[in-house]
């Protein structure tokens, strides 16, 4: 039977108050953000892959899993036999086999192939999202994160949330 | 542009462009090894670059399985089932180390880092 979408929300705040949490505190945005329109089309954007499923690259540090506010800078030219995922929230499982699932490289790298997008930045980047505070989020991750991708120079950002 | 397979939360959140698959948390970008569901969610999330009004979100009408069982259990008191199929609470212990997928990437990292920063963990280093 088709149910509708999953709402987090109201189970998170049921799961905490049976847990004996205090209720955790969701982002909400109380204005809409203006639209940026695109200045060239699809097939000549450069994009930016941004994913928070806890991805890092053989040899780089993996994530904690208390409120890590760092993230990794993945070279988009690599193997995707080298990428690996930790998260403190989701079942791995399918990530570890397949990290497109929330890494999409090789979908990207396969619409950059057929000319449906222009091409991947140099750099793709990635976090460990679930954690806790919305200010460190704002105030640790987001301005570093932000400018690193502005100097890439790529015409749109896709976020790949978990 | 924003995939999201958390409905409610996007909506809170209000990217200005937004696309949505009704699968389990850990597959935002498609079903493992499916490379034809792979695209067609990626690509329905660029064509939100043509979004008229900014908060939209687009459903893309993927759905993970012919009933929706697994929603029943999504975060529900009683543990972690694994399988690849978010059930239960899935949270494990926030200990502030890294959490390496394999013992081998600890020995990588190491060595990767023995000289110093790498400058691709950032925060981290």
């Amino acid at each position: 039977m088709r149910q509708p979408p999953v709402d987090y929300l109201a189970r998170t705040r049921s799961l905490y108050d049976h847990l004996g949490y205090a209720p955790y505190r969701w982002h909400r945005s109380d204005d809409a953000v203006a639209l940026v329109q695109p200045v060239v089309p699809l097939a000549e954007c450069t994009v930016a892959l941004v994913s928070s499923g806890g991805v890092y690259r053989r040899g780089q540090l993996a994530f904690h899993h208390a409120d890590d506010v760092s993230f990794r800078v993945v070279p988009t030219d690599t193997l995707t036999a080298d990428l690996r995922a930790t998260h403190f929230a989701y079942d791995l499982t399918d990530a570890r086999r397949d990290p497109n699932v929330v890494f999409p490289i090789d979908t990207l790298r396969d619409l950059a192939a057929d000319g449906v997008i222009g091409g991947l930045g140099p750099r793709s980047y990635t976090f460990m999202g679930g954690i806790y505070s919305t200010r460190r989020v704002r105030e640790a991750l987001v301005p570093p994160l932000v400018a690193q991708i502005l100097a890439d120079h790529v015409d749109l950002a896709l976020l790949v949330p978990v | 542009m924003s995939l999201t397979s958390a409905w409610s939360i996007t909506a809170a959140a209000r990217p200005p462009r937004a696309a949505y698959v009704d699968y389990p948390l850990g597959h935002t970008a498609g079903k493992p090894f499916d490379r034809e569901d792979q695209r067609a969610i990626v690509l329905g999330a660029l064509r939100t670059l043509a979004a008229p009004h900014s908060g939209e979100i687009v459903d893309l009408g993927r759905t993970w399985s012919d009933d929706d069982a697994w929603k029943d259990r999504v975060l529900r008191p009683g543990g972690a089932s694994g399988g690849g199929v978010a059930t239960g609470d899935e949270r494990s212990e926030r200990r502030r180390e890294p959490m390496w997928q394999n013992e081998d990437d600890r020995v990588a990292a190491e060595a990767r880092h023995e000289a110093g920063p790498c400058g691709e963990c950032v925060g981290a280093e």
